[in-house]
């Protein structure tokens, strides 16, 4: 049987990637093959590790738990689309990354991108959260090497570091 | 990893999806997505085609009047409890969409989706069959409603008939006087519950005079206990009235007996916070 292939027109990060799938092709597989975005990762490719979280529409989801011929009506944001442009070609980190950086928040790195974006849209519903609502914001991610407590401190830290570019405009590092 | 090729239509109304569906007896429908493209992509499940819905208008609402809440097949599991009226309306929605597995997941699937997929170890077909709700399904044939006493078959079974689209639950309200609780363990919150028990009482005044329970992953359909005489009977005992209906089952998480202890503190628990839930309700509504 020869596979249909469908032209998809997917929004990533404010551009638009034609590309050519079948229909069994996972979001999170087109991001990285068709789109060449890699830094989306794929860990358990069943919806338990996190690891191909991305935000679609602004809200964070799982990429290897949908189809990339469903999700052509959808804004979504990777890893790639956190960094901030500030007139270089690798941008400015984004508050998340600038406080993985600043707290040791990730070893490895596989699971990084997954935390990023699911803190991104976590603090924006939860600007100030407790160091319970920061566990529980990343409860649906896993990571093997930091024992987590890097990454809740990181989560505090991007608060702050939120907070102080909303009052004084600049990142306070 | 990756699931096995299938025929793809995306249609713009129900009508088409209906017609789709009727015509290929080997097709699946595709909402959220959440527990179906796991299993596609482990191969448990090789539909001819996918008919995906997110396209059709007029499914996503979450409304509420007198009768209880009304959810669309593609109202994400994440909307509900951000409905305010919807939480005033029948608030064991909210208490038991928190334990549906995590937030990101519920972004994305939906609780009509999560009903038809009937899993007994899953919340919402349990509370819908508590709270005594329906499912509204559409094919070429017309439109019926399924009761939730006769809408799960078995473990993953729904009443469905292949060519139906199940397009809106209903959730009734609840009554006055009456309490809602829910509780569950899990090894790891949104994982899946080794026990979870909801209780639905209703009280006049100090009495009880109706007290239901409903349980997650105890039997291999949602299982609901109707322990209203052992609660009012002098000396009655509703956790041995509860265990006398369930056979809790050994599985990789949980042994049975240790299923049965839970069932027996979760029982207690919840039935208790439902009748203080009841008590504070009423205290609230005389109290303005």
């Amino acid at each position: 049987m020869t596979e249909q292939i469908h032209d998809v027109r997917l929004h990533v990060n404010g551009s638009v990637h034609e590309v050519q799938v079948p229909a069994r092709r996972l979001l999170s597989d087109a991001l990285r093959h068709d789109c060449g975005l890699t830094g989306t990762h794929v860990g358990c490719e069943h919806g338990v590790c996190g690891a191909c979280t991305v935000l679609v529409d602004g809200r964070p989801m799982r990429s290897c738990l949908m189809l990339a011929v469903s999700a052509v009506d959808a804004e979504i944001t990777t890893v790639e689309g956190l960094t901030e442009a500030d007139g270089t070609a690798q941008g400015r980190l984004s508050p998340v990354q600038q406080a993985f950086s600043d707290c040791h928040g990730l070893q490895c790195g596989f699971c990084t991108p997954g935390f990023l974006t699911t803190i991104t849209a976590g603090l924006r519903e939860t600007p100030d959260p407790s160091e319970d609502e920061a566990r529980e914001m990343i409860a649906g991610n896993l990571c093997r090497c930091t024992g987590y407590q890097n990454i809740v401190k990181s989560v505090l830290r991007a608060a702050e570091i939120q907070a102080g570019i909303e009052s004084d405009g600049g990142v306070d590092a | 990893m990756k699931p096995a090729p299938f025929a793809y239509q995306r249609p713009s109304t129900l009508e088409e999806a209906l017609t789709a569906l009727a015509g290929e007896p080997g097709a699946k429908v595709l909402a959220g997505g959440q527990s179906l493209v796991p299993l596609l992509s482990m191969r448990l499940a090789a539909p001819s085609m996918l008919i995906d819905i997110n396209a059709l208008p007029d499914l996503g609402h979450v409304s509420v009047d007198v009768t209880g809440v009304r959810i669309g097949a593609l109202a994400r599991h994440a909307e509900v409890p951000a409905s305010a009226e919807a939480a005033e309306s029948q608030p064991l929605l909210a208490l038991a969409l928190s334990h549906v597995a995590h937030p990101t997941i519920r972004n994305r699937g939906t609780t009509v989706g999560s009903l038809v997929h009937a899993d007994a170890a899953a919340e919402m077909p349990m509370v819908l069959r508590l709270l005594e709700g329906s499912v509204d399904v559409a094919s070429v044939r017309g439109r019926r409603t399924i009761p939730a006493a006769e809408m799960f078959a078995g473990p993953l079974e729904s009443t469905l008939a292949h060519d139906e689209i199940a397009v809106e639950a209903y959730f009734p309200a609840l009554r006055t006087g009456g309490g809602v609780a829910f509780e569950e363990i899990a090894r790891r919150h949104g994982d899946y519950a080794m026990v979870g028990v909801a209780a639905l009482v209703s009280c006049d005044g100090d009495e009880v005079t109706s007290a239901r329970l409903g349980y997650v992953s105890v039997s291999d359909v949602p299982t609901v206990v109707d322990v209203t005489d052992a609660v009012r009977e002098e000396g009655g005992d509703p956790v041995a009235a509860a265990l006398a209906e369930l056979e809790p089952a050994e599985d990789i998480h949980a042994s049975a007996d240790y299923r049965a202890h839970l069932v027996k503190v979760l029982t207690t628990r919840v039935l208790a916070a439902a009748i203080d839930d009841a008590r504070a309700r009423a205290g609230r509504v005389t109290s303005r």
